[in-house]
């Protein structure tokens, strides 16, 4: 393991946050959740519904500020959100009156990058996730797999250091979903990034994390526990090391209901 | 084993069901006027009405213009007025919709100005501007900016906020959101707003003409009962419909046109 992959890349302190329903009722989401992840690391946020990883996940995208607590991107504070950090949405949120480079150039548009050149950075991303050929089509011709693969090219080729997946793959079917995080993985490998990816899906934590991290708990939701997966790529998702790991953590996770 | 297509016909009488409702209502028109039931003086039959109107394309009398002059001073109207509703109305409704600062503002008087009938502005009108064209474009104007600003201003409001949510991650500024998220997804609603300001402007183009007005097809329906002609009436009635029904066909299709690329 390289020094580089120890650096500290974002460091959550203490992050509780409540919401307010109908006036005055207090609603706790999470409760001093303390997590470290680093430099390029493939950090996978598992809990049940409710727990709070994807409200956690909007606090470090600076979608959500935390009543206490605060989020360090690499040493600052995150004060909102910013192009150094991409997300992935779980209902893809495509332009609907835009074709998929179009899509995918969005970032780089707002940006101000001359068209010339976010076509061929658009191109690059269109291509690594395997959508060439679907350039001028509208995200209505497409299906749910290739959607969110604009989601992802769009957030990749705007160059954030930081990826922020929001089960991503939560609309998906089966095979669809376990074809989508082979791929992935596969992007991962080819363009490190700090991925950090929020799922409910024990077996799609195992098969992509460096690091695991349970969260349990419902209204609040708290950090559990965490686990390193040092297991080689690429993975089997019936490889026994994975399959042995799986029931550590199954018989760790108490149905809440 | 092959798949039988399975085939819901409709019945020949439900197809024809249209055709003898039209035929029957002109049917049923004519024959109450020929017997007398209603006389000639309060009604005119179809039959009439049609013959007054191949004279009407050349005959000025009685009213000092033919129909298609007539029908062509209206529709000036209306469309200056819809036009400038439009021009007006939808950049107004798109900001009220985004900007706090101009909600503020306009929205009070707005909500004053929503509930008062178009014609009630027919008699300060004629005070201001006559009874030309000036006035009557004022009047549709004003029934045609209602549904302008309120479809934009909704459509606007309606806009997805994760979508926001999401260009916010890109980095895109307030301004950058208005214009390349907010204005292209509340487009349909925009459009809607067309279709129903043009049935807003038109039916109020009559009623302007009817009170204030030296031409138009609001302007031969008043003739026609100054005259005690009603067939003149009548035909300006038909004449009114039909357009309408046309030119609201016309917006339909060029709002079908320009929306296949926005489809959802």
């Amino acid at each position: 393991m390289n020094a580089n992959e120890q650096l500290l890349k974002i460091r959550c302190e203490n992050i509780s946050k409540t919401f307010i329903q109908k006036g005055n009722q207090e609603v706790p989401v999470i409760r001093d959740v303390n997590v470290d992840v680093r430099e390029n690391e493939f950090l996978v946020i598992c809990g049940p519904g409710q727990c709070g990883k994807s409200t956690l996940l909007r606090i470090i995208a600076g979608l959500e500020i935390p009543d206490t607590g605060t989020v360090l991107l690499d040493g600052k504070p995150v004060e909102g959100p910013g192009a150094d950090r991409g997300m992935v949405f779980q209902s893809y949120m495509l332009f609907a009156w835009k074709t998929v480079r179009h899509n995918v150039e969005l970032g780089l548009k707002l940006r101000g990058v001359p068209p010339k050149e976010r076509q061929e950075i658009a191109q690059r991303y269109i291509d690594m996730v395997g959508l060439q050929g679907f350039e001028n089509h509208y995200p209505h011709q497409l299906s749910g797999g290739m959607k969110q693969r604009v989601g992802i090219a769009r957030a990749y080729a705007n160059a954030p250091t930081v990826m922020l997946l929001d089960e991503p793959f939560g609309q998906l079917d089966a095979q669809t979903r376990m074809f989508m995080q082979h791929e992935i993985a596969r992007i991962w490998e080819q363009e490190k990034r700090t991925v950090i990816f929020v799922t409910n899906n024990i077996d799609e934590a195992l098969f992509l994390a460096d690091r695991i991290v349970l969260m349990e708990g419902k209204l609040p939701g708290t950090v559990k526990t965490e686990y390193k997966v040092d297991l080689p790529r690429p993975r089997e998702h019936i490889s026994m090391d994975l399959l042995r790991l799986r029931k550590v953590i199954t018989d760790n996770t108490e149905l809440v209901l | 084993m092959a798949y039988r297509k399975v085939e819901v016909a409709t019945p020949l009488i439900v197809k024809v069901l249209p055709y003898v409702s039209i035929l029957g209502f002109f049917l049923v028109w004519e024959i109450i006027v020929r017997t007398g039931i209603v006389p000639d003086t309060l009604l005119a039959a179809p039959t009439t009405v049609l013959k007054t109107f191949f004279v009407k394309l050349y005959d000025m009398d009685p009213d000092g213009a033919t129909i298609v002059q007539h029908a062509w001073v209206s529709i000036q109207e209306a469309f200056t007025g819809f036009a400038l509703s439009l021009v007006i109305g939808i950049p107004l409704g798109l900001c009220m919709g985004w900007f706090k600062v101009v909600e503020g503002l306009c929205r009070p008087i707005f909500e004053l100005i929503r509930p008062i009938p178009p014609i009630a502005w027919i008699p300060l009108t004629v005070f201001w501007f006559g009874i030309g064209l000036t006035g009557k474009v004022f009047i549709i104007w004003i029934a045609g900016i209602v549904p302008c600003v309120i479809n934009s201003w909704v459509g606007v409001r309606m806009t997805n906020p994760t979508l926001i949510q999401m260009a916010r991650t890109y980095g895109a500024n307030d301004w950058q959101i208005f214009t390349q998220l907010c204005i292209p997804s509340a487009l349909p609603m925009v459009f809607g707003a067309l279709q129903l300001a043009l049935t807003y402007c038109w039916t109020n183009l009559v009623g302007a003409e009817l009170l204030a007005a030296d031409a138009g097809l609001g302007y031969l329906i008043t003739m026609g009962g100054r005259v005690a002609r009603p067939d003149i009436i009548v035909l300006g009635m038909i004449s009114i419909g039909i357009s309408g029904a046309i030119i609201g066909f016309v917006i339909d299709k060029i709002e079908k046109k320009l929306l296949a690329g926005i489809r959802r």
